[in-house]
């Protein structure tokens, strides 16, 4: 493949093997190592480039629940496909979306099919020349994310404000990194988890010190690490390090984008716009508090959820699938029941296989030709 | 997780945007949330924003880093 | 041809009445389709197109084209109506001869841009030695169709002894691809306001018949499969025929070449290369002792300079396509549901 500078660098196949062969060597015979990767494209690079066929086999990987799309609530995408089939109204989306299944089994994918005018967007400020495009239809943006994807929406509220838009709202779901790596630590199951890869972009947002606090609190190391190959495979021998040595620290692998205090511009624009609601129901997870954003009060006319009146519906998942476990990297997608005969990308049950960074879609695209049997995560 | 990759800057635009081409693909971009862009930075990119500046010489030390960890002469 | 008032090429628009089979559509035909067309067969105005078949076993094939936009970088609906018919005829083996071409076009459809098309058609046609003997021309209401749509339908021949097909790959036969992978697809991406980017990449779409008559030339029986990788890219192609020859393939993904901007606009899209769709690319399975010779044979050829072999069949009950990464793990490409999308997470 191409040159493609400072990302090919970290793709380094026989350096790959070189740190792996570190690893092997410093992990402690006898000694199990179970590391959680909680951001879902960690689950994806480490599926793609087949990096567990490089540990040795006491260093286990133990997906988590970063997936913004995955712990959306089927609720929630009821509700915007109810925004979206309102006559005048145009939804834009991220195309992630696109093919996550609501109730009864709909999805943005068959509502824009049945005439509601659903477009896919890269960019919120798509969403913005849509709305100034067409002044007499009402605009929602659809947005979803952990804090790497929220300051553009909060950029995009400001710029609304700034040209008067009266035809523009955004449907927030923005959720929050620590709240989450909280709950998995804090929630009492029997994960084991002995250290985490923390999450690349979100970090060059938040800086590292909101991980700080869950360090001392929960005394488990955590490496923020890169998005490449290399990169996660240089955090896990960071973290199979402290572990050897009893230490729980916060750690940097990802120094060249991530700095200790994040990006203080995006920080200051969100707090203006966005504001942490009290509770907020993750798929998998259920409710947790100060895990997720809305608009401020003197946004409220930006705000799809107040300007009109969304009352979300609880949905219910499937009382056979596994996600909300699988989440928390307590099972493994092949323990599920519905993984690979009723569940699969094509026909997902559950969240973990509707995005391709899911643990079960990641599993199912990338590793299920896997014939060794994994070892149990307990 | 949040696809995002470093591209480099070959034009400073009006209202906060720039001109950043990556292997001969070109994109306009939101540099917003990033102070004192100059042609010649890379910066990460993620849903049509600049996030934040890579620094290269923190790059060189992690690679380095990484070679100084690694055994050698592996060709699996 | 009849006399006539010439139709207003560059300001004109087709109407209802240039499909309604009467005096209208003779003029279209004459004013755009035969003069792009111009072959004998054609000017004798018949609704049919007559040929003596040579010696040999007859193919047929049809598809239809429905790309957006209908000009990108790299061609138009019509080079790729003509290109992508002649490749399917191509894959079996068999020399292509004729072509029928049907056409759906949207009232208002300018004249200026169907004739552009008609020429772009006609020049791939006389390039590829192809001719063009028949054709339809349909109008349909402003709003009901989206510009224009294009069927072609080819009849080629086979040579004796040549019997590819989607079911005869057999493990241990060997995988060549004639060279990169994903441009037209990116190439057509780039076009899309809402995708953002821009690029110089062209639209790889071309007639791959010349290269195949090399291929079956050096290697003969030992040709097993061959398909041109569209809609859904190398490893739907390879999915499908793992599936029908009931197999499986190891490939190697340093062998797999892809150009930096194609490479660029996955990475910032999150698509991956081997799903996107190529026009002007072919790939073939062939009995491993053949293999050398052929990658010889078609480095030859213009369209076979960059061809590589990428990996072989395997046993394999799970039907599985797998990746050897460079990292010297494995992963698998399995067979989409439906198109990939750009993604953010």
């Amino acid at each position: 493949m191409s040159a493609l500078k400072h990302i090919d660098e970290y793709r380094d196949g026989a350096l790959a093997r070189g740190l792996a062969a570190t690893i092997a060597r410093e992990a402690v015979p006898g000694r199990r190592y179970h590391f959680m990767e909680f951001c879902g494209g960690h689950t994806h690079a480490i599926a793609r480039y087949g990096i567990e066929d490089l540990l040795p086999s006491n260093v286990v990987m133990v997906h988590g629940p970063g997936c913004p799309v995955c712990v959306l609530p089927i609720g929630r995408i009821d509700d915007a496909i109810r925004l979206a089939t309102r006559p005048e109204f145009i939804l834009c989306t991220y195309a992630d979306l696109m093919r996550v299944p609501a109730s009864r089994g709909t999805s943005l994918l068959t509502a824009r099919a049945a005439g509601a005018d659903i477009r896919m967007i890269t960019s919120t400020l798509d969403a913005i020349a849509i709305a100034e495009a067409e002044p007499r239809r009402e605009v929602v943006f659809f947005a979803i994310g952990f804090e790497t994807t929220t300051p553009p929406t909060a950029i995009a509220i400001q710029q609304a404000r700034d040209k008067c838009l009266s035809n523009f709202s955004v449907f927030c779901n923005h959720v929050l990194t620590p709240a989450a790596i909280r709950a998995i630590l804090g929630g009492g199951e029997l994960v084991r988890v002995d250290g985490f890869i923390g999450p690349s972009h979100v970090s060059t947002i938040t800086g590292t010190a909101p991980y700080t606090a869950l360090v001392e609190d929960f005394g488990k190391p955590i490496v923020i690490a890169g998005f490449e190959p290399l990169d996660v495979i240089q955090a896990i021998l960071m973290l199979v390090r402290q572990v050897n040595d009893g230490a729980a620290r916060v750690e940097n692998q990802y120094a060249r984008l991530v700095t200790p205090e994040g990006n203080r511009i995006a920080q200051r624009v969100m707090a203006e716009v966005l504001t942490l609601r009290s509770s907020f129901e993750w798929r998998g997870l259920g409710d947790l508090p100060d895990s997720a954003l809305r608009l401020r009060d003197e946004y409220a006319d930006l705000d799809a959820e107040r300007r009109f009146e969304i009352e979300t519906i609880p949905a219910a998942d499937n009382p056979a699938c596994e996600c909300g476990v699988i989440l928390r990297g307590i099972k493994q997608p092949a323990d599920c029941k519905l993984f690979g005969t009723v569940c699969m990308p094509a026909t997902p049950i559950g969240s973990c296989m509707v995005s391709p960074e899911g643990a079960c879609a990641a599993h199912w695209s990338y590793g299920r030709f896997r014939t060794v049997a994994r070892q149990p995560t307990a | 997780m949040c696809l995002a990759i470093p591209i480099l800057v070959e034009a400073v635009l009006p209202h906060q945007m720039a001109w950043v081409t990556l292997g001969g693909v070109s994109k306009i971009v939101s540099v917003a949330l990033i102070e004192e862009v100059r042609v010649g930075d890379y910066l990460l990119i993620h849903v049509g924003y600049a996030l934040a500046r890579l620094d290269p010489e923190e790059a060189a030390e992690t690679i380095r880093l990484m070679h100084e960890a690694a055994i050698p002469g592996l060709a699996a | 041809m009849m006399r006539h008032r010439r139709l207003d090429l560059r300001h004109g628009r087709v109407d209802l009445s240039h499909g309604a089979g009467g005096r209208a559509s003779a003029h279209l035909v004459d004013d755009i389709f035969l003069p792009a067309f111009d072959n004998p067969a054609l000017a004798r105005g018949d609704d049919q197109g007559a040929f003596d078949p040579p010696p040999g076993r007859l193919v047929l094939s049809t598809d239809s084209y429905v790309v957006s936009p209908l000009f990108f970088p790299g061609g138009d609906i019509g080079s790729l109506a003509v290109h992508g018919t002649i490749n399917d005829i191509a894959m079996s083996g068999a020399r292509p001869l004729h072509l029928a071409a049907a056409y759906i076009i949207e009232e208002g459809f300018p004249f200026a841009d169907l004739a552009r098309i008609a020429h772009s058609m006609g020049q791939a046609a006389k390039d590829a030695a192809v001719t063009i003997i028949t054709g339809d021309t349909k109008v349909v209401e402003r709003g009901k169709g989206d510009g224009l749509f294009i069927t072609t339908t080819g009849v080629g021949v086979l040579a004796p002894g040549l019997d590819l097909s989607a079911s005869h790959a057999r493990p241990g036969d060997a995988v060549i691809l004639s060279g990169n992978i994903g441009d037209h697809g990116i190439a057509i991406m780039s076009t899309r306001q809402n995708l953002g980017f821009a690029t110089d990449l062209k639209s790889d779409s071309a007639a791959l018949h010349t290269l195949v008559a090399t291929m079956v030339r050096t290697a003969g029986p030992s040709l097993h499969v061959m398909r041109d990788p569209t809609r859904g890219g190398l490893a739907s192609s390879l999915n499908e025929i793992a599936q029908t020859s009931k197999v499986g393939f190891r490939l190697d993904e340093k062998a797999i070449r892809v150009r930096p901007e194609v490479a660029a606009a996955c990475e910032l899209l999150g698509l991956d290369p081997l799903y996107v769709a190529n026009e002007g690319k072919l790939v073939a399975i062939v009995a491993p002792e053949a293999a050398d010779a052929l990658i010889s044979a078609m480095k030859a050829h213009p369209l076979g300079r960059e061809a590589n072999r990428i990996g072989f069949v395997t046993e394999d009950t799970e039907h599985f396509v797998q990746v050897a990464t460079s990292f010297g793990g494995n992963r698998m490409v399995d067979w989409l549901a439906g198109e990939q999308l750009p993604r953010i997470c």
